[in-house]
């Protein structure tokens, strides 16, 4: 069965019509790239995803979202979805906190207050995001003083402390360096095993490196989704070929 | 839009038939050392392998680097692939035409074959078939490197014949037989030249359709086992 199932989904801010009849499944434990030059609504899919552009001032959709069947846009505690659905952005966004409170804050939220069990979740949590190494010795500082690789690993560890099914990552890599990078590229592909992934990357290579599946998006549409391999060696669709080898425009 | 690959790209384009007339050369002189006994054209083939080969070192590092720096892509990576292959067919079809030349330099200046009998018919059947080639990736036409493909059964077919004509002529006894194996050898190479060539005309249709024929056998084998499964 399908993870999400996207069916005739439009979105329109105001009168803006910014998805277009999207349609598109996307499998469990799977890693999906979407990719598209600045504006094409690849950002704003990915967020119709757990609902984050209901917090958007007259955004409208019609079509349905199904997660495991279920429509995530009629009868469904936004919470709980968001829970299920944890988000990771482009610029890491640590809670001005300790690096334990951080991890849990999200289970402390969810009526977790046991310390032990606290404390079992945060090691869990910060060793799945590749990260308990390097932080175990100064759980109680602040995780301001942390690198920017790091504070994203953290943020990613703190989504997963709350036991979601999928991540979504918006640009998950774009302000760290390439070592970096490639730690959280590592994750990703280790992370699929229990969760499914989506990400939007401007990164081509990255999407080569890290997905199962890329979907190209223009002007608001999906144009293409293949395998990666395939999407990237044998494109079907002329403007998904010209903006994957940088003729676009 | 990334105008400056595009001029790596032609540039490479160049380069590739550039190596392609020159192995063409290679085949033409060996040719003529075979047909006339012209042991200066022999030479001259010799030289052209070496121009070959370099010009192969000197292609691959060019690949290399734009797959450094450019990181293609779709049918740009399937461009620069398919000439890190075909540059491989074409050195060895070098190769050949210096073995060829060789093996006449070695029997010395009385070699001479019938310009109109089969080997003489093999080796201008085999320049063609290169010449073709060439033209067939300089159009990106893939139509042309299916019949270069096809042309290769022709070769095969002369080939046969020329080793029935050369163990005849070794059984009539009338004949030296040191220089009948030299002219089998030397058939032997006309006919891996014409794989070697069928190999390249692959690479070009790759290159177009983002399929080889290796891959395609996979695909139906594939839906083969598919099909079995359901």
């Amino acid at each position: 069965m399908n993870k999400f199932e996207i069916n005739n989904l439009d979105l329109y801010y105001g009168n803006f019509h910014a998805l277009k009849n999207i349609n598109m499944h996307i499998k469990p434990n799977t890693v999906t790239a979407f990719i598209g030059p600045s504006g094409c609504g690849k950002s704003t899919f990915l967020r119709t995803l757990n609902r984050m552009n209901d917090l958007v001032e007259g955004c409208r959709i019609t079509g349905e979202v199904l997660m495991d069947g279920k429509n995530v846009y009629h009868n469904t505690d936004v919470n709980l979805l968001r829970k299920n659905v944890g988000m990771v952005f482009q610029k890491p966004n640590p809670f001005p906190m300790s690096v334990y409170n951080n991890i849990a804050y999200g289970p402390r939220t969810h009526g977790i207050t046991k310390k032990a069990q606290l404390d079992e979740i945060v090691e869990k949590s910060l060793r799945d995001a590749a990260i308990w190494d390097e932080v175990k010795d100064r759980l109680h500082k602040s995780a301001m003083g942390l690198s920017g690789g790091q504070q994203q690993r953290l943020c990613i560890a703190r989504a997963l402390a709350v036991k979601p099914q999928v991540l979504l990552m918006d640009e998950p890599t774009s302000a760290l360096d390439p070592i970096s990078t490639a730690k959280v590229e590592d994750l990703v592909m280790e992370l699929k095993k229990d969760y499914t992934i989506v990400m939007v990357t401007h990164n081509m290579q990255q999407a080569m490196r890290a997905s199962d599946e890329t979907a190209f998006f223009l002007l608001g549409e999906m144009i293409e989704k293949a395998p990666t391999g395939k999407l990237f060696s044998m494109p079907q669709d002329k403007r998904c070929e010209d903006y994957i080898t940088g003729r676009f425009g | 839009m990334r105008s400056n690959f595009d001029k790596e790209l032609d540039i490479l384009n160049t380069h590739l038939t550039d190596m392609s007339a020159a192995v063409e050369n290679a085949i033409e002189y060996a040719t003529q050392a075979l047909v006339f006994g012209d042991m200066g054209k022999a030479e001259t083939a010799v030289e052209y392998d070496s121009e070959v080969d370099s010009m192969e070192k000197d292609i691959e590092k060019q690949c290399v680097k734009i797959l450094l720096l450019q990181q293609p892509v779709a049918k740009d990576l399937r461009q620069v692939s398919a000439a890190l292959k075909m540059i491989t067919d074409m050195e060895r079809i070098g190769d050949q035409a210096r073995d060829i030349s060789e093996l006449l330099l070695k029997a010395g200046r009385n070699v001479k074959i019938n310009p109109n009998g089969v080997i003489a018919q093999m080796a201008t059947a085999t320049m063609k078939m290169v010449h073709d080639a060439a033209q067939s990736f300089v159009k990106q036409d893939i139509q042309a490197a299916h019949n270069v493909i096809e042309f290769d059964d022709v070769i095969d077919n002369l080939y046969e014949q020329a080793k029935a004509e050369i163990v005849h002529r070794i059984k009539s006894e009338k004949e030296d037989v040191d220089f009948l194996i030299d002219l089998l050898s030397i058939s032997k190479y006309f006919e891996r030249i014409g794989d070697h060539t069928a190999n390249i005309a692959e690479w070009v249709i790759f290159s177009v359709t983002g399929v080889h024929k290796d891959e395609n056998m996979m695909y139906t084998e594939k839906q083969e086992f598919l099909r079995n499964l359901i």
